[in-house]
């Protein structure tokens, strides 16, 4: 495997992981290594199971066969209390940023403190603006969620991941719906981060550029399977037409243009 | 003008002598679209002149007559010629298809070579995806008998996210009680303050015409014995154990049951549920505990409230249309109405609250991820309280009645 470190190296590995949906086959004997501080990228196109991988490894779901260490600790035989303590250290940034729609955007920084922690306010108080001048956001604080655009959202939804100081995490589609000047910011935060706290990243996304730029290392998913991986300048030069296809952004491909469908002529006939 | 003239279209059969199918355009004196076709009998092939504008918003000349030239005479081919063709769109494309169909169906063969090229493009476009092989299953006719397996399945998984729910809200209040999880005491105050105080208005209306129209209905049947001061034991009795608390039911079940749905519902929309779970708070205890809590304890009040405002609009009916003074009327009502009633009324309407928050969180916990699986969320959980409400209701009314209470 390319991705060859010793294994105290790797906070996230997944050994021969299956897992369906009803009848769908989502994830057929998938094995990866996420290595500690390093910024990793889970690309594919929608609908490959991106999402469920995130949930998978911070334990929403249980695979049907195959195991996800985390930290060396195996998610899916911990007690509920000690998958919670692991939680603590994961955090995840959602695609709508996935702020509390109800609390300013200070309170919504502050939350996982005040439920998670006996901190005093005081304290609390320097923490959030701490974390909120991280992401740019110290001036934004008194707004409330439904005032922001979809970029400040999601880096307040990042001030929030940051919070508890956790060991890695895990990035939902960061980059989609963005303006280019917000997902240069966001490029930017996300490598920042990455490095001054000592984090470990994962980013799950479609967006080919951006993630280039940023990731050490990617693994691109497609029907189940891990069909290439390797660093961004590897899968560049890949001689796999899939990974092509992807990586270029082609409209045809071996994924075809039409979904598949009755023969056009019969279908537009049929409803005379 | 009129609209026909406006939009002039015609059609032209030329007469076989092989006549030039000439002037048929009438002329422009409008700028909307007008387009022509024509068919002009050769020796064994038939010429289909398409002349004019053939766009979306010309009155497209019938085709039949074509088809019918078609169909009559030994033709073995046909032939388009467009050398009048104007500006044209999928209009074309489509009435090509049908004639095309139509040809192909009698065997005649079509030169789709006279067509210009980009007409070609579209007519091999049309037939470039190949036919999936299930495409056609959704439509297969049910019958009756796979309807009924397809709902009694529905049915029963229904019954089985309900329990599943149940069993994880349990779960979560023993979690809670023993101090593993938590929700925000500032949340339960919210709650309380949204359901109770915030619905009074509306209950303190519908509870005083309730008395109103049960103390009418009562009278006209109890004054024709002259019995009109049991119309005080009549509303009172008839509200405390019954009506107070229903009709507070029915109100929070439409006013706060589907607000939870909504709220909650909109919540995994945003997927503010999926991130309280990773930062690692059980969304049934942060969630859902709180607006239970709320509503078992301010239900039994609300009905409390209820019944005496039901009695009061009973009273007015009562002293001010059949004659009978408000100390009697009182006085009855305080001899007719025994502790026990306010207690079953109390315990109806705890056991409502449970039912109108577990319907109402139960469908926001279950609904979907769109803008509109919210509205549905909001519709089956006040349909979902209001059976359970009455069927509880008839339930507790029955036990009762057999217990003698």
């Amino acid at each position: 495997m390319a991705n060859s470190a010793s294994p105290e190296d790797n906070i996230v590995s997944i050994s021969n992981l299956s897992f369906s949906r009803g009848p769908r086959k989502i994830f057929d004997a998938v094995s990866l290594e996420i290595q500690r501080g390093k910024v990793t990228a889970i690309m594919g196109p929608s609908g490959t199971g991106k999402t469920t991988l995130l949930k998978l490894i911070g334990g929403q779901l249980a695979p049907d066969r195959g195991q996800i260490h985390v930290d060396g600790q195996n998610v899916h035989r911990l007690k509920t209390r000690e998958l919670y303590e692991l939680r603590k250290r994961m955090g995840m940034l959602f695609q709508s940023g996935a702020l509390l729609t109800d609390m300013s955007v200070y309170d919504n920084v502050a939350f996982p403190m005040r439920e998670h922690t006996h901190l005093p306010e005081s304290m609390i108080r320097t923490l959030v603006l701490m974390k909120l001048h991280a992401v740019g956001l110290r001036g934004a604080r008194h707004l409330m969620p439904n005032e922001l655009s979809g970029g400040m959202a999601r880096r307040v939804a990042l001030a929030r991941a940051i919070a508890l100081d956790p060991l890695m995490i895990m990035y939902d589609e960061p980059f989609t719906g963005q303006d280019p000047i917000s997902k240069g910011a966001l490029v930017h935060l996300i490598k920042s981060l990455n490095t001054t706290l000592g984090l470990t990243s994962i980013i799950v996304s479609h967006d080919v550029q951006e993630t280039a730029a940023i990731a050490d290392y990617i693994y691109v998913l497609s029907g189940g399977k891990i069909i290439g991986q390797g660093t961004p300048q590897e899968l560049q030069q890949s001689d796999s037409e899939w990974v092509q296809q992807f990586m270029h952004g082609d409209a045809d491909g071996p994924v075809h243009f039409h979904y598949s469908a009755p023969d056009y002529l019969d279908d537009l006939l049929a409803s005379k | 003008m009129s609209l026909r003239s406006a939009h002039t279209c015609g059609y032209v059969l030329s007469a076989p002598t092989g006549m030039k199918n000439s002037k048929i355009l009438p002329p422009a004196t409008h700028s909307a679209p007008t387009c022509a076709i024509s068919a002009i009998r050769q020796a064994k092939a038939v010429e289909i002149a398409l002349s004019g504008d053939w766009v979306l918003d010309a009155q497209l000349p019938p085709l039949e007559p074509v088809l019918a030239q078609i169909e009559t005479n030994a033709i073995k081919k046909i032939i388009f010629s467009t050398t009048a063709l104007g500006r044209w769109d999928s209009m074309l494309v489509t009435e090509l298809i049908k004639l095309i169909d139509y040809a192909s169906q009698k065997g005649v063969a079509v030169d789709k070579a006279s067509l210009p090229a980009s007409i070609q493009g579209l007519l091999t476009l049309v037939s470039a995806v190949p036919e999936r092989v299930d495409a056609h299953r959704d439509q297969a006719q049910t019958s009756w008998s796979q309807a009924l397996v397809v709902s009694t399945g529905k049915a029963v998984q229904h019954s089985k996210e309900m329990l599943i729910f149940v069993g994880e809200m349990i779960i979560s209040t023993f979690a809670t009680l023993r101090g593993q999880a938590h929700f925000r005491r500032q949340d339960l105050w919210l709650y309380i303050q949204e359901c109770g105080p915030s619905a009074l208005p509306i209950v303190t209306l519908i509870s005083l015409l309730v008395g109103l129209i049960l103390a009418f209905v009562g009278a006209v049947q109890l004054s024709l014995f002259g019995a009109q001061i049991y119309i005080a034991n009549l509303v009172s009795l008839g509200m405390t154990r019954e009506m107070g608390g229903l009709m507070t039911a029915i109100i929070m079940s439409g006013r706060t049951g589907a607000a939870y749905a909504a709220q909650i519902g909109t919540m995994h929309v945003n997927s503010e549920i999926d991130a309280l779970k990773t930062m690692n708070l059980d969304p049934m205890a942060f969630l859902v505990l709180p607006r239970m809590l709320a509503l078992i304890i301010i239900m039994p009040l609300l009905c409390l409230y209820a019944d005496l405002m039901g009695i009061i609009g009973g009273g007015f009916v009562t002293v001010n249309f059949f004659d009978v003074s408000l100390t009697e009327y009182l006085d009855r009502t305080a001899s007719a109405v025994k502790m026990k009633d306010f207690i079953i009324g109390f315990v109806k309407c705890s056991v409502f609250g449970i039912l109108i928050a577990l319907s109402g969180c139960m469908r926001g916990m279950q609904c979907g991820r769109s803008a509109s699986a919210v509205g549905d969320a909001g519709t089956s959980a006040v349909v979902t309280a209001i059976v359970f409400i009455v069927v509880a209701d008839s339930v507790m009314t029955i036990i009762c009645n057999r217990l003698g209470i």
